[in-house]
């Protein structure tokens, strides 16, 4: 037994989420990012992320250190720097980040974070959540309060619970379920990683649209027997089927 | 401490600037000292609807960017003792507004002023979120047509999640409703949202009722805030609105049809 080390050295698998930095001197920069993890505090919330360099390139490195600690301020832990040439990687270093070679992550074609995913763009929202190999607990997500038109709120790994009416214009997002103790006017998508089983769960029907799995009905498929109805959404082999809840 | 009433909407030309000037004149006339603040630097229109329009010499970006003193900037009203009007410039545009030069212009009002009534400008751009940044409390300005209550439902995403308060985690900015340019006689034949529709989808207090009125146009051309028009429906509505943001108790009015037998239409002509 005493041979035993006291600890083993594992590989893990671990997709991390990337900030890519593309306009670090935005006066709102830092406040928007807060919004961002507001929004998705089960993913978010003091989550680890690599800081993706590569828009900066060429050009001189931040104060690091108080970037990071700016970062940190939103609830976010920066464990490294990607992309970055060798004046950033030095810099990366001198404040004690890692410097990660440049994995997988999306390039520059990505919408400005403040805008929400369009439906089609959607499976490819969260790459990094897809190439996840080690299944985790869900991490459900509560939101007690209204969501209003122009905000999204997402769980990644587990279900989106709403206490409060989703308004037209917002989008409720989950990997699991979605559920809704209140109006649903604005979009829900279940499931969007693909999860067939997922449901969405609403106390008034009168979505703009639903989605589970990538198959969505809008507004004006939704039976009209189910509008304004407490209403369950689930995906059958034929398609989505609405049903009423009594 | 002073109270900063930020006035915004999301959707233009709902009766923002009408309610700005009406509140920030209200309030003055309660006996508060207010100071109302045109937020809409390169569309200005608070100073004409205050009738102060031709006394500008110094406005806001001057007093953030130039060195010149809010005091020299600040126009006194000729027929309220407690109310002072701070122009915007017709020659910049919004991103004179930095955020931090707006906070120390707020931070001297405060200390002279009781109320500091913002007037937004339209939009969510930057304009529109410096002026909900510092609100203490917030006037969400809405007309009963579905367009407009989606973009001030917006709007009441943005004070909950990019307001100062939202950013240090302090109480939230305390929210009101107000419905204006409400026509009876449309949403009883269903040509307009009910307050109840609006009520139902931006599930925030309703501070007030302002009934259409011909009489708002005419102040507005005259230079006067409506609300200084005491024999008007609008004016006393917003005397009532005034009244509630006070913290009185005050009944709805001029949300029912009125009654037009021959007899009530007789006394309204020779009214």
């Amino acid at each position: 037994m005493t041979d035993l080390k006291p600890y083993q050295i594992r590989g893990t698998m671990q997709a991390l989420p990337a900030l890519r930095i593309e306009r670090p001197d935005e006066p709102d920069f830092f406040s928007q990012l807060r919004d961002e993890v507001l929004r998705a505090p089960g993913f978010f919330k003091n989550a680890p992320i690599i800081l993706d360099v590569q828009a900066l390139a060429g050009t001189s490195p931040l104060d690091l250190r108080k970037f990071v600690a700016r970062v940190r301020a939103c609830e976010l832990q920066p464990i490294g720097v990607t992309n970055g040439d060798e004046v950033w990687n030095d810099a990366a270093r001198s404040v004690g980040l890692s410097v990660l070679a440049s994995g997988g992550q999306p390039k520059a074609t990505e919408a400005p974070a403040s805008e929400p995913p369009t439906v089609a763009e959607r499976p490819e929202a969260s790459p990094e959540v897809n190439g996840a190999a080690v299944p985790t607990a869900p991490s459900n997500v509560l939101v007690e309060h209204a969501v209003r038109g122009g905000q999204q709120y997402c769980a990644r790994q587990g279900d989106l619970i709403c206490l409060a009416a989703v308004s037209n214009g917002a989008d409720v997002v989950a990997s699991g379920n979605v559920h809704i103790y209140a109006p649903l006017r604005g979009r829900a998508f279940a499931g969007f990683e693909g999860d067939r089983g997922a449901m969405i769960f609403c106390d008034r029907l009168e979505a703009e649209l639903v989605s589970i799995a990538g198959y969505h009905l809008v507004s004006d498929e939704l039976p009209s027997a189910a509008i304004g109805k407490r209403a369950r959404v689930r995906l059958a082999d034929d398609g989505l089927i609405v049903d009423v809840m009594t | 401490m002073a109270t900063i009433i930020t006035v915004t909407s999301g959707k233009g030309g709902v009766g923002k600037t009408t309610t700005a000037a009406s509140i920030a004149a209200g309030l003055a006339q309660a006996g508060k000292k207010t100071a109302v603040v045109d937020f809409d630097v390169g569309l200005r229109n608070l100073d004409l609807i205050m009738g102060c329009e031709r006394r500008v010499v110094f406005d806001f970006v001057n007093v953030i960017h130039d060195d010149i003193r809010v005091q020299q900037a600040l126009i006194k009203d000729k027929r309220l003792e407690n109310l002072y009007v701070l122009p915007a410039s017709q020659t910049r545009d919004k991103d004179a507004l930095d955020r931090d030069g707006v906070g120390r212009v707020l931070d001297e009002l405060r200390a002279e002023f009781e109320y500091i009534v913002c007037d937004s400008p339209a939009g969510i751009e930057h304009g529109a979120l410096t002026a909900l940044y510092f609100a203490d409390e917030a006037v969400v300005v809405t007309n009963p047509e579905i367009s407009a209550v989606r973009d001030s439902d917006r709007i009441i995403g943005l004070l909950n999640s990019r307001s100062r308060r939202a950013e240090e985690n302090g109480d939230p900015v305390k929210q009101h409703l107000l419905l204006t340019r409400y026509d009876p006689v449309r949403v009883e034949e269903g040509e307009m949202l009910t307050t109840e529709d609006v009520l139902e989808i931006l599930a925030i207090p309703l501070l007030g009722v302002i009934p259409q009125d011909r009489s708002v146009l005419a102040a507005s051309n005259l230079g006067t805030p409506v609300v200084l028009d005491d024999r008007s429906p609008a004016g006393k509505a917003y005397g009532d609105t005034v009244q509630r943001l006070l913290g009185h108790d005050v009944p709805m009015r001029f949300i029912d049809r009125k009654p037009n037998g021959w007899f009530q239409r007789l006394l309204r002509r020779s009214a």
